[in-house]
């Protein structure tokens, strides 16, 4: 951030030292007597707007994309390149200075003021984040660029030109300055970059509102552009307003990485952080997956049951909107159809449109056999009636943290489950962890059972999540699987037979079965996983 | 590492946010009140139908569609018995149990659960086998319960200080005393629970009539629950508020107004032995309108609805005209008949039977029974809440209703639109006055009442309401008042007379569905008895 803030003020410092011989050729009569001083501290506030877009922009960059010292490089070049644009497009405005400037500052305020928002629209639901970054970073550099030379025009008949000079620069440094030290100490932990943005595309627009009462001798009719400064300071303040209502700064406090992405859906709360290196999905506060680690969960949830039928041709997942487990499904050969039900269309249309999902996901979703149903899983296998049955089922849902979940842990769930499987069918079904819920595992095998499965639990390690367990469940008895794809990056052949092994601390218990009219799972798993947080 | 502030959601909910509310302000619902159809049954009462001038023969003529007349019908079918016809004055069967539904879901009108039966209840266990919920017997002959029958847990919650509470016995702040008033209450019930007369029958069970009618549980009718409670220092506030809640629940009455017989018959009818858990609850989204969708089935092409019954007279020892009114054709129709089960409420028998005035002058006047006002409000989206999430019922501590249930909750439906059912008793001394307040009431009058009450715990409910349905149940639960329940009123109202047998809930004094069912069954063999067929009891 040092780095960024020298080449700044080296940028503007540059930029305004070429300007001399612009004023030269434009000195006119001396103008009418405007208020000199306060003109100067309109000069400090538009220096710390410029520098606050120009860090917030590399500062988003660098969450979303990873690898700071490149984004901070490539947001400084465009944004000081495009100040230089813009002190050199200057030249090409003559006529009403006055007005152009607050006009000018509207823009600023717009642009650069909602900069922030649009960004992560971008990156959540476009393809488009790289081009809309640095265009907007150009946008608002170039008419940052415009300032400082047009401010200097309004302020020549007024001031001697050393002085002006001396003044004008001393101010654009220190601005500089202030906003960059409060940009880490102060904006970002307490209103984040949204809200910073905001509030400094706020400032840009009272700057204009106010240099319509310092600059009233050189503007004719003020009222239009009264009530254009007074339109755009409501749009910014509207998304204040907004950003202020759903605001998350609790929330930011618990997770251990930055939010790049957050949304309240119909069903749930979606939060992605970014950090370390890895990604995190979060729905409701419980962490989904870290991709740094997910392929050893996903592929201990999906190959050990296509080893018991390795001819499977009708898969069903329910879950599963990441896609994930559907990546590791469409590894195997002769797949004719997979039929994802994940309630949240939310939740799987980011897994098929988001950039930094559908490349680690393989754009598994658009896959042209996979068909998503968006719909709550019970109530949609309670309404199947299929005559072909599904030969393979991934059940892969949150943990049985709330009644709704609770629910699709069920004997009744596992009883509609095996009407939609094939009689040798096999499901492989995410039971949380034998160890920091020993019980909780236990009672969704025995729940398992009771529903008329045959079953095998086994379990891995997954570092971000901890020691964590399936049940393997089939109508028919089977055999231990033994072989699986080659080429994965966690299973082999030994490491899944190795998985059926329970250590004694997370051996079976008895427990009772968890029905829809007792939802035992559900205190259960509470009551475990409390010693954990 | 220091966190930074970093606030993505913020803005992308913010822009989001500005359309969806603008669009999301007040929008009006709709809605409209359905029924009973009060002008048709006003005739009857005021008998002004026209006379039909031909009689059709038929062995029985079964009057009302409720659980009554269903379960008579159910049982004539059930022994492979079909000259009998029964005649429903709506234009749908099921009285207060009625179904109901729109796009969303079905819901009930009415009574909207049975509590599982104890192998003793062969009635019951008989019907729920036939619907699928009881699924097998073990090997002493207890039912197995279907799973998805049984209401989906969390069954219960309750809006008190400002906040929801799992369960229905608010436990949240109860004092040592409090807990040991409500332990030493069901400590009482098991000593009615264990309590077997000179004959071995139990005081209390279901249905009613299987109950012991020894001097020690009758002396329990002529108290008040209220005085019972006094009278065995029960102050506790919780523990009184539970059981007026139950009172007003299951009879539309308050504790002074609830004969204590019938406020220790509601805890302990159910139970087989002291000790024993509450009997889980059985439920459908449409409510008890699932089994009557089930005897609908049964005994479909013998079902006459919209046809309202004028008068019931005996012509010859074996022979009874029934006259009655076709309001979809608006004609006279007529039946000669054997025998008649009147399977309606006792005020509107002593319209349509005649000679009942003169035999039983004691008549109606005995019995008083509760208006209930039922609304279903379709919701487009659920409201948001924090703590305690929706359960199957839910209870407002602070209100004259009862509170709500929810529809979609046994179709395993937890996001998205759904629809509440709720319910509010007429409790007041005066049930005539009450009657009258609650008919007066216009559509307008009905939702304020309801939304109001819902807004305490639901304060942003507005925006979500689609429509409001509303349903005004002038004769919805004979109340079981003090010095009723063994009346000689009570007693004579089920004796047949004329050949006509009577089968309703009122002359159990309980508004049950049990009660309502074995009195069908028990009419309904009465004329199989007479008719020379015999079989086992149902009952």
């Amino acid at each position: 951030m040092a780095d960024g803030r020298a080449a700044m003020g080296a940028a503007n410092g540059s930029t305004n030292k070429a300007d001399p011989g612009t004023l030269r050729q434009e000195s006119g009569p001396p103008g009418p007597q405007l208020r000199v001083p306060l003109l100067f501290l309109t000069v400090f506030v538009i220096a710390s707007c410029g520098l606050i877009y120009e860090l917030v922009a590399g500062t988003l960059a660098s969450y979303l994309l990873g690898d700071s010292v490149m984004q901070f490089s490539t947001v400084i070049g465009v944004y000081l390149s495009a100040m230089g644009l813009g002190s050199y497009l200057s030249r090409h405005l003559h006529k009403g200075l006055a007005q152009r400037f607050v006009d000018l500052e509207l823009a600023v305020a717009l642009v650069g003021g909602f900069s922030a928002p649009i960004l992560f629209q971008a990156f959540a639901h476009t393809h488009a984040f790289r081009p809309l970054l640095y265009g907007l970073v150009a946008a608002i550099g170039t008419l940052v660029g415009l300032e400082i030379p047009l401010l200097m025009r309004i302020l020549k008949p007024q001031v001697a030109f050393k002085d002006l000079i001396a003044q004008v620069l001393t101010l654009d440094y220190i601005g500089a300055l202030a906003a960059s030290i409060l940009f880490p100490v102060l904006l970002m932990p307490k209103l984040g970059l949204v809200r910073t943005c905001l509030v400094f595309g706020m400032l840009n627009a009272l700057v204009g509102w106010w240099s319509t009462h310092l600059l009233k001798p050189l503007l004719g009719n003020r009222k239009m552009l009264r009530i254009r400064c007074v339109a755009v300071i409501l749009l910014l303040g509207t998304g204040l307003a907004f950003a202020q209502r759903f605001t998350l700064m609790v929330e930011e406090e618990i997770y251990a990485d930055e939010i790049v992405y957050a949304k309240d859906t119909a069903y749930q709360r979606i939060v992605i952080t970014h950090g370390r290196g890895s990604f995190q999905l979060f729905l409701n506060g419980g962490l989904q997956f870290a991709s740094a680690d997910e392929y050893r969960y996903h592929e201990a949830l999906v190959h050990p049951a296509f080893s018991l039928k390795p001819g499977a041709k009708r898969i069903l997942v329910c879950g599963g909107g990441d896609g994930l487990a559907v990546r590791e499904i469409l590894k195997h050969p002769g797949i004719e159809k997979i039929t994802l039900v994940d309630l949240d269309p939310a939740m799987t249309t980011l897994a098929a449109q988001m950039p930094l999902l559908r490349e680690l996901n393989k754009g598994a979703l658009l896959d042209r056999r996979v068909e998503v149903i968006n719909q709550d899983a019970m109530v949609w296998l309670n309404e199947q009636r299929q005559v072909e049955r599904y030969d393979l089922a991934f059940i892969d849902f949150p943990d049985p943290h709330t009644y709704s979940v609770g629910k699709l842990y069920t004997t009744r769930f596992y009883k509609l489950l095996r009407k939609a499987l094939a009689p040798d069918g096999v499901a492989a079904i995410q039971s949380t962890s034998p160890l920091m819920a020993r019980k909780s595992f236990w009672c969704i095998n025995a729940t398992v059972e009771a529903a008329g499965f045959q079953t095998r639990p086994y379990n891995l390690s997954v570092p971000s999540f901890g020691v964590w367990g399936f049940v393997l469940a089939s109508p028919a008895p089977f055999d231990m699987p033994k072989t699986t794809l080659p080429d994965l990056r966690y299973l082999t052949d030994g490491t899944l037979v190795g998985m059926f092994a329970f250590p004694r601390d997370m051996d079976r218990l008895p427990t009772d079965i968890n029905r829809l009219d007792n939802q035992v799972l559900v205190h259960l798993y509470a009551s475990e996983w409390k010693r954990w947080s | 590492m220091r966190r930074r502030t970093f606030t993505a959601g913020t803005a992308a909910l913010g822009f989001a946010g500005v359309g969806c509310d603008l669009l999301k302000r007040k929008k009006h619902y709709g809605g409209e009140i359905l029924g009973p159809s009060l002008e048709l049954g006003h005739k009857v009462r005021d008998v002004q139908l026209p006379q039909p001038t031909t009689f059709e023969d038929v062995d029985v003529v079964i009057v009302g569609g409720g659980i009554a007349g269903l379960s008579a019908a159910w049982r004539f079918e059930g022994q492979g018995f079909k000259k009998y016809l029964l005649l429903e004055l709506e234009s749908q069967v099921g009285g207060t149990s009625r179904p109901g539904g729109n796009g969303i879901s079905p819901y009930p009108w009415g009574g909207h659960y049975v509590p599982a039966p104890n192998r003793d209840n062969r009635a019951l266990v008989r019907v729920l086998k036939e619907v699928g919920a009881v699924e097998s017997f073990t090997e002493q002959g207890d039912p197995v319960f279907a799973e998805q029958a049984l209401v989906r847990a969390p069954e219960e919650r309750i809006f008190a200080a400002g906040q929801w509470w799992e369960g229905l016995y608010l436990r949240a702040g109860m004092s040592k005393d409090d807990d040991q008033q409500y332990k030493r209450f069901f400590a009482e019930v098991d000593v009615w629970v264990a309590w077997r007369d000179p004959q071995g029958r139990r005081a209390f069970t279901i249905p009613r009539s299987k109950c012991s009618d020894a001097p020690e549980p009758q002396a329990l009718d002529r108290q008040s629950f209220k005085q019972w409670l006094e009278k065995k220092s029960f102050t506790s506030e919780r523990l009184l508020w539970l059981l007026d809640y139950a009172c007003r629940d299951d009879y539309g009455t308050r504790l002074e107004s609830t004969s204590a017989w019938a406020g220790i018959f509601y805890f302990a009818a159910r139970k087989l032995n002291p000790g024993e858990e509450s009997r889980p609850i059985i439920t459908w989204p449409e409510g008890n309108g699932a089994l009557v969708n089930h005897f609908k089935n049964v005994c479909q092409d013998r079902i006459r609805t919209g046809i309202a019954v004028g008068q019931i007279i005996r012509i010859s020892p074996d022979a009874i005209q029934v006259s009655g009114f076709d309001s979809k054709k608006s004609t006279a129709l007529g039946w000669k008949a054997k025998r008649v089960i009147f399977a309606g409420p006792q005020h509107l028998a002593q319209h349509v039977i005649p000679t009942l005035w003169t035999e039983r002058p004691e008549g109606v006047s005995a019995f008083h029974v509760a208006p209930w006002l039922v609304a279903n409000i379709s919701l487009r989206e659920r409201p948001k809440e924090a703590g305690m999430p929706l359960a199957w019922d839910n209870v407002l501590r602070d209100s004259a209703g009862l509170g709500y249930v929810v529809a979609t909750h046994q179709s395993y439906r937890d996001h998205g639109p759904t629809v509440w059912t709720y319910y509010y008793p007429f409790t007041g001394l005066d049930d005539r006055a009450e009657r009258k307040q609650l008919q007066d009431m216009d559509w307008q009058t009905c939702v304020n009442l309801v939304l109001d009450d819902l807004r305490k715990a639901h304060p942003d409910l507005d925006r979500y309401v689609a429509r409001v349905d509303i349903v005004q149940w002038g004769h919805a639960m004979v109340q079981p008042r003090p010095n009723f329940l063994f009346s000689e009123a009570l007693r004579r109202a089920k004796e047949p007379h004329q050949g006509i047998h009577f089968a309703h809930t009122d002359l159990s004094g309980l508004a049950l569905f049990e009660e309502a069912q074995d009195h069908g069954l028990r009419a309904a063999e009465e004329i199989l008895e007479a008719f020379g067929i015999v079989s086992p009891s149902w009952r």
